[in-house]
């Protein structure tokens, strides 16, 4: 205890130095928000199904629903400009203003929370595994015999170690595709991570037939539009139009057309839960 | 402020890091030394050999190897360093592998430019007392290169301890790692940067100190 009260107290000096030149450096270039009736959108491009980007665009399940909230906003498609919004940098760029609104796989926490605000929730996500079509894994417990494989430092890795299965053989890896090709040769037994990500993966062209769910809701991961802390005006239209987006059907049908040939047996729309 | 950092075994991921450097660091040196002996061998087979294994390997980055350990060597051939079952201790050993191939690369591009220093009189005098290359080699030539370049070996060194980050990619709960894992609960990418760089520079200068004073102590004054 003591000890980590010496590291946190020491390093305090050099972050203070740190911060303030990092105040000074801020420049103005990245200024998307608001008028001239633009509207800058934080997204992931390399998640196929929710957000990838393909030679005809950016496709997926968080774009269908960004563009929607964008439609309702009062933006047309040409009017939006995309931008990567990798995990990492998903509050700076809200913070700073770089994007309007986040839709990328955006977990409500309550430390993210302390940072940002969200809309929604607009999809209920669950941990599972991925697995080889010929395998089974029926429960949680068979997991410590397992090896599985997951991307490193992310939720679902930490979730593994820390509270499904400690004992489990955990390899970490970059990204996922690293996994993929690990769960094609054998090395290991099951990528783990969200099952709409898994759901993206297993429906790509070059892995039909080969990998399947497991089915295990491992955790809730409630998915949201990400905005700037506090922002309530912007929450209260997205909620209005996410509410909107389920009631018209649009909502399932987005669902359908991009996890659809992987049967993914997806929950029905949550309410609503993040309002000022 | 930091109140967040509860919960975190920030000393031992730090811990791994530099068990990650010692390790690495004692491997290529070994390795480096016998290249750099190869470089400068009468036997052209082995300088071949020397000379690719250093433009080959020194060219290719460092995640490209560290990953070709785990996914080729490991996922595909079946190499697991004697850790079959234990995903932890295999992925540290293959990161301690790949470490130890590409920084052996820099070593013994050090090393042979300390062995330039030795002038060629005396390598010509200790040929004719009768000593053979590896006698030559190990009695006169070396100890007075490794003199030369302790200053060079501590930019690799300090290079090699930044470089354990790398491991990451395939999954060695070092400090990048933990970084990684911190970043993704709290929201707070500029602070926790902050320490961890800390971290390596409480790592990393004390390193370039000692080893440039030692480097004064031991020069060969010629």
């Amino acid at each position: 205890m003591n000890l980590r009260k010496v590291t946190a107290a020491s390093a305090v000096a050099l972050t203070l130095a740190l911060t303030a030149t990092a105040c000074g450096g801020d420049s103005d270039s990245g200024s998307g928000s608001g008028g001239g009736g633009k509207v800058t959108i934080g997204i992931k491009v390399d998640q196929p199904g929710l957000g990838q980007e393909t030679p005809d665009g950016y496709k997926g399940f968080d774009i269908d629903v960004a563009k929607y909230v964008a439609k309702q906003l009062g933006y047309g498609e040409s009017d939006i400009t995309w931008k990567e919004a990798p995990s990492k940098e998903r509050e700076n760029l809200l913070r700073r203003g770089d994007v309007d609104f986040i839709v990328a796989t955006y977990s409500i926490t309550d430390q993210r929370k302390e940072k940002v605000s969200f809309a929604g929730p607009y999809f209920l996500a669950h941990q599972d595994l991925l697995i080889r079509t010929k395998d089974n894994i029926k429960s949680g417990d068979d997991l410590n015999k397992k090896k599985l494989c997951s991307v490193t430092g992310s939720t679902s890795a930490q979730n593994v170690k820390k509270k499904f299965a400690p004992d489990a053989q955990l390899q970490e890896y970059g990204g996922y595709s690293e996994c993929l090709s690990g769960l094609e040769s054998g090395a290991v037994d099951a990528l783990t991570t969200d099952d709409s990500i898994l759901a993206g993966y297993a429906a790509q062209q070059q892995y039909q037939g080969k990998f399947k769910l497991a089915g295990l809701n491992l955790s809730d991961e409630h998915y949201g539009i990400g905005i700037k802390k506090g922002d309530t005006e912007l929450q209260g239209k997205i909620n209005a139009a996410l509410k909107k987006m389920v009631d018209d059907g649009s909502w399932e049908k987005a669902v359908k057309a991009n996890f659809g040939p992987a049967n993914y047996d997806f929950e029905p729309a949550p309410q609503i839960t993040e309002q000022g | 402020m930091f109140d967040f950092l509860e919960g975190y075994d920030l000393l031992g991921a730090f811990w791994v890091t530099v068990q990650l450097t010692v390790y690495s660091a004692v491997g290529s040196l070994i390795w480096g030394t016998l290249l750099a002996g190869m470089r400068v061998s009468p036997v052209p087979l082995m300088r071949g050999f020397g000379s690719a294994y250093v433009n080959v390997v020194r060219n290719i980055p460092l995640t490209i190897i560290i990953l070709f350990t785990a996914m080729g060597l490991a996922d595909t051939f079946g190499v697991t360093m004697g850790a079959a079952d234990d995903v932890k201790t295999r992925v540290f050993r293959l990161a301690v592998l790949g470490l130890v191939a590409y920084h052996a690369a820099f070593v013994c591009e050090a090393l042979r430019s300390g062995i330039n220093t030795v002038p060629v009189g005396q390598a010509e005098a200790a040929r004719s007392l009768g000593l053979r290359f590896t006698q030559v080699l190990t009695l006169v030539i070396l100890p007075q290169a490794f003199r030369s370049v302790v200053g060079p070996m501590a930019n690799v060194l300090i290079a090699l301890t930044k470089n354990t980050t790398v491991a990451a990619v395939i999954g060695v709960s070092e400090a990048a790692l933990l970084m990684s894992e911190m970043i993704e609960n709290e929201a707070e990418l500029l602070l926790i940067s902050a320490i961890f760089a800390f971290g390596f520079v409480c790592l990393t200068l004390p390193t370039g100190l000692i080893l440039g004073w030692v480097s004064k102590r031991v020069a060969v004054k010629r």
